[in-house]
Parts: structure tokens; sequence; C-alpha cells
């Protein structure tokens, strides 16, 4: 009976990990999907945006996102299916939230994760306004961002269903 | 700042074949010849940790900091017409990085498990090291390995200039199930989330049967713990698939229900077709093969026997054959396939060649298990916008002249 008890521990396996609180799930999990969840409360709007551009983001990325050094973040809507697409967030992303969850954690490259939630959904918004993704008067938040309709919403083939053969 | 390596750069290894084809030469020698220095003196002091021969210079090969947009954002080659044999050694393992190199004490690193899951989970490295562990021979690549043959003209320069994110490694850790068992993976988790420490969070989405049965949580690479470049003192290891998904620095692995969509699986990482819509999660790794010996920016020796040497590999499993044309690919010889052959593994080649002098352009083709075979590069291109690069793993043709000059040529 003994051995028994021992065979089914050894069964189970160790197990060393140690439950972690929803509070502290939730300061660890900033990726956000493109349902928007896990959005954060603020808003920002293109105004604003265009300010903080203009301070912590223009060196890298250009005037209007236009590029250089850093990747063009505008442009080349419509470029795709040419002989020489060029593709840019504008362009060729097809997920607003996935601009919020990148510029959030890894931008500016000399300072990830110093924008505060209001800096990155005004920054969302003005990026998106270069070429009139979003409206000029465009406020970005938890509800408005998901909503937002890429260009290239549709572009992508999904071949991981290949991948699995 | 993109995988696409830069190729227009000085030479930084010059590599020649010296010695290889050279003859016998008969010459008198005296007694004192045979006396080298190091058999009438003492030798050099015990050491804590190895290093090569102050004689070798093998380098992983840098990008030019002018061509860098940021200097922390980039990659650097594994020199892979230096190497020998399957294994990558540790401190030549290619780089890419997004910003940097994370600098983490194990002792406060932890590794979160979270999202669609009965019990969030954390686990110190002292915990994972505690854990039953598996062994496994596995090559990283890049999927923007290569690309620069996607390119108009060819580049110039070595082989490791070219193919160079391509390494290999034992590696050792802790099944990514097992842990995912124990916190608890509810139904309605179908992919994960992988997210690293590093100062761009690098994140990338894998389906979940897939990461459940075959990640590997490597805490070791051959057989020390990883080189802080390969992610110490945790990264995923998720053999053949694109390195890119392969998270360094591994801190947290969230259970999704969908793909999570992040910068690298869109905006990077996917394959542009012609008609402007883009191939996306397609994460497994070709077929593919390249001569490392003759290659690119090497000097031939003159007419003579010559051992053809490369490397073969497969993200689908075994590599079951390796031909080699010496006539840009109207005729084909079998290699000898060096053993150990492994699954998603580099596996060796050779075979013994006597150069005429003539010119001659060289050949790999490899065939894996599941009878996937190299493209030519006119294949290859045929589906993709002229700006794809990604998963390039068409045959490489390296052009020897009679001027015993070896180049990068389309063939």
């Amino acid at each position: 009976m003994l051995s028994a008890v021992l065979l089914a521990m050894v069964a189970a396996g160790p197990q060393f990990g140690t439950p972690v609180d929803s509070a502290t799930v939730a300061s660890w999990d900033s990726s956000i999907p493109p349902s928007g969840k896990g959005l954060p409360s603020g808003q920002g709007s293109v105004a604003e945006g265009q300010v903080v551009y203009a301070q912590k983001c223009v060196m890298c990325h250009g005037v209007n996102g236009a590029g250089k050094p850093a990747d063009p973040l505008t442009g080349g809507i419509g470029t795709l299916a040419s002989p020489k697409p060029v593709k840019t967030v504008a362009s060729y992303w097809p997920y607003a939230t996935t601009l919020f969850d990148y510029i959030r954690r890894a931008m500016p490259i000399s300072q990830p994760r110093s924008l505060s939630n209001h800096e990155v959904y005004a920054l969302v918004a003005y990026i998106l306004s270069v070429n009139g993704i979003v409206r000029k008067d465009a406020v970005m938040d938890a509800e408005t961002l998901p909503k937002v309709k890429m260009p290239n919403r549709d572009g992508f083939i999904n071949a991981f269903g290949a991948a699995r053969r | 700042m993109d995988t696409k390596p830069t190729h227009d750069r000085r030479q930084f290894l010059q590599s020649t074949l010296a010695g290889i084809g050279s003859a016998a030469i008969p010459m008198s020698v005296s007694a004192d010849d045979y006396l080298e220095p190091s058999m009438t003196t003492p030798g050099q002091p015990f050491t804590p940790y190895g290093m090569p021969s102050p004689h070798e210079h093998v380098q992983r090969l840098l990008e030019p900091p002018a061509e860098m947009a940021w200097p922390l954002t980039g990659v650097s080659f594994t020199p892979i017409e230096s190497l020998e044999g399957m294994i990558t050694p540790s401190g030549l393992h290619f780089e890419r990085h997004h910003n940097g190199v994370a600098d983490i004490d194990p002792k406060s690193h932890r590794l979160m498990i979270h999202g669609l899951v009965k019990t969030p989970l954390e686990f110190s490295m002292e915990a994972l090291l505690r854990y039953p562990r598996v062994n496994a021979m596995h090559f990283v690549e890049c999927a923007g390995n290569s690309g620069g043959n996607a390119g108009p003209e060819p580049p110039q320069g070595s082989a490791g200039a070219i193919h160079g994110l391509i390494s290999c490694s034992e590696w050792s850790g802790v099944p990514l199930g097992r842990l995912l068992d124990e916190a608890g993976v509810l139904p309605e988790g179908k992919w994960i989330l992988a997210e690293g420490a590093d100062a761009a969070s690098m994140s990338r989405s894998i389906p979940l049967p897939e990461a459940h049965e075959q990640a590997i949580l490597a805490l070791f690479q051959n057989g020390e713990r990883l080189r802080p470049e390969q992610g110490y003192p945790l990264r995923l290891l998720m053999p053949g698939w694109e390195g890119n998904l392969n998270v360094k620095w591994l801190h947290r692995v969230k259970v999704t229900d969908a793909p999570t969509m992040t910068k690298d699986e869109t905006s990077k990482y996917t394959q542009s077709l012609k008609d402007g819509r883009a191939l996306q999660f397609n994460l497994i790794l070709p077929v593919k093969s390249v001569i490392t010996r003759p290659s690119g920016s090497m000097t031939m020796n003159g007419p003579g026997f010559y051992e053809i040497s490369g490397i073969a590999w497969s993200g689908h499993g075994k590599i079951e054959q390796v031909e080699v044309s010496m006539d840009a690919g109207r005729s084909w010889t079998r290699a000898e396939l060096v053993a150990p052959v492994l699954p998603k593994c580099l596996t060796r080649f050779r075979l013994p060649w006597q150069w005429d002098g003539k010119p001659a352009v060289l050949q790999s083709r490899s065939t894996d298990e599941r009878g996937n075979v190299q493209p030519t590069r006119a294949a290859w291109k045929t589906p993709f916008s002229s700006v794809q690069f990604y998963h390039y793993n068409a045959i490489q043709s390296w052009s020897i002249d009679s001027d015993n000059s070896v180049k990068n040529v389309y063939a």
C-alpha cells in the first residue's frame, strides 16, 4: 500500500510552482490582443500624440512617421501588390492594438516602458491619423482602439494549419 | 531595423583553403628542427575556463555600426565556413537582439505561467533546476537567414556573412508541457504568448498543442548554463521553428484563446506574396543546406584534391540525403552524411572532389525525411513579393573560377 502511494507521487511528478495572485499577474501582463482585452483606462488625442511624437519619436521615425533611420510608420497604403511594396504601420499592420502593445513595452528604444498609458494612446491616435486611418479629432481609449479598422486587416493568410500537417 | 543581413561589408575573415591542396615537398630536416620550443620549456599554467588558442581568430561577424539604425538591434553571424562538425561553440552562436543583451540575475528572475490556466504559477530558476530534464541537439535559425540571396544581386562575402544566422547546440532543460500541466490549462486555451525580459519585451504567439508537446525551457547550452546572448538564464526552444519565437530571457508564458498578434508576428516574420497578401504563422523552417568549404571569399589552391563539406538541416525532421553538383545542377552526386543524423539538427556532409582548375559552380541540394527538397532560387522566388526574404532556403551556388576565387552567384 505504501508503494502505491509512492508510485502515485512519482506519477504526479514534482510541483515546484508557486501560485500567483491576480494583482501580481495583472502587473506583469501588458500584452494586448486584437480584442483589446487588458487595455488600460485613460485616453489620448491626435493633438496630444503629435506633441509626444515630436519630443520622443521624430528623431528615429522621421517627420510624420516617414521613417529613417528607423522603420517608417506611415505611407505605402495601396502598394503591397505593386513591384515595390512599402510596408509600414499604416500600410501593413493588421491590428491597431499591436501598435499600443508594442509602443508601450518597447518604445522609445532608449527608454522602453517609460511612456504613460495616456502618452501611448495619444501616440497611437497621432500615427494612425497621418494617413487618415483615424480622424484628426480622434481620441483613442479602451473602447475606440480595438474598433479601428486597419487598411490591411484582411491581408494575411493564416498558414499555421499547413504547419500542423 | 529588420533581420535582413547586409553584405557589402569588408571581409572580416580572410578564409583560405591553405594546406588542403598542397603537395608534399621533401625536405631535409636537422635534429634540432624536431624540437619545437614547447618541448624544451614548461608550458602555461592551469586555467579555470579555457579559451581558444591565441593563434585562432574565428569570430562572429558583426554588422557595420554605420548600417544600423540602433546599435543594439540587429544580428551577428556564426562563421560557419570556419567550423567543423555539427555543434556551434556557444561563444559563436549567432545573435539576434531587439534591444541589446539582457543582463539578468538568476536569483531574482522568475517565470510566470498565467492566462487561461486553473492556477497561475511562478517559478524561480532554483525551482526550475529541480525538475527532471531533457537533452536534445537542435539548430536555431533566424527566419531571416540567407535573406540577402532574395535580393536582385548576389551578395558577396563569406558563407557566414550570407548564411550565418544558423547555429546548433545541445540544449537541456524542462519540457514546457510539464509546467503547463502543473498550472492546468483550461479548455479555451489554444495558443501561448511567450515574452522575454529584454528591453523589447520580445513576444511571440505559438499554437498550444505544439508548444505543449515540443517546447523546452532551456537552461543549459552545450553542457553549461545558457550564454547571456542566448537568453540566460532561461529561453524557450521550439525545435525547428523560426528562431524569433525561441524567446530568450523568458519570463512570461500566457495561455490565450487566440494569437496576440504581436509586432513580430504581424509586421515582421510574415511572407509577402506577389498579390499583396502575406503568409502568417508559417512557423516551421524549411529544408536547407549550404556548402561551407569551399565557399564565398575563400581562395582555392589550384587544381587538385578538395573535400567539399557543408551543413544541412530541416525544421521538419531528419536530413534524408544531400546531393552535390559541380556543374550548376546539371549532374548530382550523393554526399556522405556524417553520423549522427538527428531531427531538427545540423547534419554535416562531405564529398571528395578532384578539381581540374576549370570554372565550376558548386551546389548542394538537401532532402528531408518528409520528402521536402530544397528548391532552386527561381522556384523559391516565384510566389513571393520582391521584398520578401523570410524562410529563404533555395539552393546556394558558389562559382569557382580558374583564378582560384570563390563567389556567390545565382545559377
